[in-house]
């Protein structure tokens, strides 16, 4: 925090002290919620029949497996952007600000890298 | 040391939701903000277990549809399928007002009440498609 210009002194202030670029990226990921997000919801109103055959065999294409893996890439970013945000919000202790987000990276990654798995392991005719 | 003790203690701390009266532009963003936690914490689980029963194989898969197909499997899904749309429209207004615009009273007004109204009616428009299908 500097103390010249006005906005020297107020930069770093906030609850992240940072944050221009994550403002950014949330947005960024926003967009690709957006278009994903339209594809599946058009998608699901599409298939009709949500039977495991039906589910798999939609799924197997490759642009409904590309897409839903980036749907799950897209998301949990997102995801990840917006709790830390609350998380910085209303954890005042230092120490716990940082558990928290330890904590929430930890659930994301995991979270999304079992999606991204699942999603891929039925479009290569894994195991199902 | 703790964030608190960094700052000037002559700041004033913002006050919170009890103090202000209540109107559609304060309704919008808390609805933003739990509607996305919702989507977080009860959204991706199931994008997560729907993935992973599928690729386990149709046993998994009809455990995850017998759950998800119960009465309260099926108010979650509403459930999760309104906080989607309603963090989508409240979403697109973010994105009006970050490019400046919409913050004439009126006008600010009138969007913060049709965003999630929009919502409901997207989620209804939603269940219909699939349901009629």
């Amino acid at each position: 925090m500097g103390n010249g210009t006005p906005i020297g002194r107020v930069r770093g202030l906030g609850t992240a002290h940072e944050g221009a670029h994550h403002w950014m990226v949330q947005r960024f990921t926003a967009i690709g919620n957006l278009v994903l997000m339209s594809y599946l919801v058009v998608s699901f109103a599409l298939l009709g029949d949500f039977g495991y055959a039906s589910v798999t065999k939609w799924l197997s294409t490759p642009i409904a497996a590309t897409a839903v893996i980036l749907l799950v890439i897209s998301t949990f970013w997102h995801a990840r952007l917006g709790i830390q945000v609350v998380i910085e919000d209303y954890m005042v202790d230092a120490g716990t600000k940082f558990a928290c987000i330890a904590a929430l990276n930890l659930a994301i990654i995991g979270g999304g890298a079992f999606a991204i798995f699942s999603a891929a392991a039925l479009a290569f005719g894994g195991n199902a | 040391m703790s964030q608190r003790d960094q700052q000037n203690p002559a700041r004033p701390l913002s006050p919170h939701l009890q103090i202000w009266r209540w109107g559609p532009h304060m309704l919008v963003s808390i609805l933003h903000r739990v509607t996305g936690n919702g989507l977080a914490f009860v959204g991706l689980p199931l994008l997560v277990w729907w993935l992973g029963a599928l690729a386990s194989g149709p046993e998994a898969y009809a455990t995850f549809q017998s759950v998800m197909g119960s009465p309260l499997g099926l108010l979650v899904l509403v459930g999760v399928s309104w906080a989607f749309f309603n963090h989508l429209t409240s979403g697109l207004r973010h994105f009006v007002l970050d490019i400046g615009a919409g913050y004439e009273l009126d006008l600010n007004r009138t969007w913060s009440i049709a965003s999630p109204v929009i919502g409901v009616i997207l989620t209804t428009a939603f269940w219909a498609a699939v349901l009629l299908k």
